[in-house]
């Protein structure tokens, strides 16, 4: 596992979303509400960038006029075809066992626990970092 | 560590990069009605679209069925950075679409226009200037990009008129239609307009949707859009059963019709039945003269988008070998939300041979050109 420092957390603040690209791989970041979530940025099914697509919620329903949201913020909808992802899995919301997107965990650190970085880092700061 | 912020896609290239791809379904807007089509439409037609606006013949006054989640049925990613609907800027249609998908042939396809509306005289003039708007905006600026010649199909006279005036112009490649129009599109009053394209040489384009003002199912009014999306193929059939059936291409053997968005998977299944019906009854009609399948393997062309997608790929291919490769036009949809990513729609063991004509060589013979 190797722990990416990505931005400050005062520079990344909830309802925002970037783009970064790690070893290669672009990755789709969230701040939801304080909460981080990261995916690889690029639907399973066309390849669709993820990191554009629209954050909804979980609209489930048990039969019709019978419905729930839930989760405000954590479901992910691709862009281009609508495809549904759960912000914390990657899985899709249709077919969650074959259809999913890599999720990758992002968290925040202090910068004291990461003065081994190769990039500079601030002891008074925290930064958020995502495990690839 | 490399940390990157984009703020957009950075358009690296697709494994099809290799390939130039025509691309036979890209839906241009205009960027203000005021600045792009009103300096092509006459005053008095301004003031009637302002006072009365556009009325097609169909009961939803806000245009046909789409899914509310995809605003403007549009890619979510389509929206231009300098503001604007999806597909009304140049700049980033060539950024987002055109360069990184290496499309060098690309055919305009304008679905907001006089087509289907009920005022014909209306129809007639901004169908003329949607024309006018597509060269000066586009096809001027853009070498790659192709325009449609779009008429006021349910006045054949005045479609006629505007087929002969533009069909001098090179950037036009085809005259195009809506699948849905007022009765089945082989019936006599439209063959003025395929006679007319035929004497232009140029294809007869028709794309799903419409407004004929009947249902899009024999059964009457769908609940759900889903239903109109799945309607599309049935459209598509019924249009081009009309004009086998009805002698379209046994009077004009130079024909070329070519089917858009409305999938291609039906094509087999359609051909055994016209072929089984045409055998056994075929004293009943005076002007189909060849088999139904025979016509279409020499005259109909299909746009591939939206690909059907079976959950074993090696059936779309099986597919595609019933239908023939030779058959078939790549198209994205771009920039609707429904878009085909062209590095992704064929399995990789297709050889390149298919997938040339399959993505570019196809198209190019159907429109008679040179990839710019």
């Amino acid at each position: 596992m190797t722990r990416h420092v990505v931005a400050p957390v005062s520079e990344f603040p909830p309802g925002t979303r970037r783009c970064v690209v790690l070893e290669g791989r672009r990755i789709a970041l969230f701040n939801v509400g304080g909460r981080y979530f990261g995916l690889l940025d690029r639907c399973p099914h066309q390849g669709g960038p993820l990191s554009e697509g629209v954050l909804t919620g979980l609209v489930e329903a048990g039969a019709p006029g019978d419905y729930s949201f839930s989760r405000p913020g954590e479901i992910l909808r691709c862009p281009w075809h609508g495809w549904e992802f759960d912000l914390a899995t990657g899985r899709s919301r249709f077919d969650p066992r074959r259809h999913r997107t890599r999720a990758f965990r992002v968290s925040a650190a202090p910068g004291e626990e990461l003065r081994a970085e190769t990039v500079p880092v601030r002891v008074e700061e925290n930064y958020v970092v995502v495990e690839t | 560590m490399t940390t990157e912020v984009l703020e957009r896609p950075s358009g690296e290239a697709p494994a099809e990069a290799a390939l130039r791809i025509a691309d036979c379904d890209i839906h241009p807007s205009p960027k203000s009605l005021e600045r792009e089509i009103y300096p092509f439409l006459e005053k008095r037609w301004q003031r009637h679209l302002e006072r009365y606006g556009a009325r097609p013949r169909q009961p939803f006054l806000n245009g046909p069925a789409y899914p509310k989640g995809q605003p403007d049925a549009a890619r979510r990613d389509a929206y231009p950075p300098a503001g604007g609907r999806p597909g009304s800027d140049l700049a980033f249609m060539r950024a987002q679409h055109l360069d990184p998908n290496n499309v060098g042939f690309g055919v305009l396809n304008p679905l907001k226009s006089g087509q289907g509306l009920q005022n014909l005289d209306f129809a007639d003039a901004y169908c003329r200037a949607i024309n006018d708007w597509q060269i000066a905006f586009w096809t001027r600026e853009e070498p790659r990009l192709k325009a449609s010649i779009v008429i006021p199909y349910e006045d054949a006279a005045a479609s006629v008129r505007e087929i002969e005036r533009c069909a001098g112009e090179e950037d036009y490649v085809q005259v195009f239609m809506l699948n849905r129009t007022a009765e089945p599109m082989g019936q006599r009053r439209y063959w003025p307009i395929y006679d007319a394209a035929a004497a232009a040489g140029l294809p007869l384009a028709v794309h799903a949707f419409g407004f004929g003002g009947a249902p899009i199912t024999g059964g009457g009014w769908p609940s759900y859009y889903i239903e109109d999306m799945t309607g599309h193929a049935q459209s598509s059939q019924a249009v081009l059963t009309s004009l086998v059936f009805e002698g379209v291409f046994d009077r004009l053997p130079g024909l070329r019709l070519v089917l858009i968005e409305s999938g291609f998977a039906w094509l087999p299944a359609l051909c055994w039945r016209l072929d089984r019906v045409w055998m056994r009854m075929r004293d009943e009609l005076h002007r189909c003269k060849r088999r139904p399948s025979e016509i279409v393997r020499e005259q109909v062309f299909l746009t591939t988008q939206p690909m059907e997608e079976p959950g074993r790929p090696r059936q779309l291919v099986e597919c595609i070998d019933w239908i023939g490769w030779d058959r078939l036009l790549f198209a994205t949809d771009y920039p609707h939300w429904d878009f085909d990513q062209p590095d992704r729609v064929l399995p990789s063991w297709v050889d390149a041979e298919k997938r040339r004509a399959f993505f570019t060589d196809n198209a190019l013979r159907v429109y008679g050109r040179q990839m710019p």
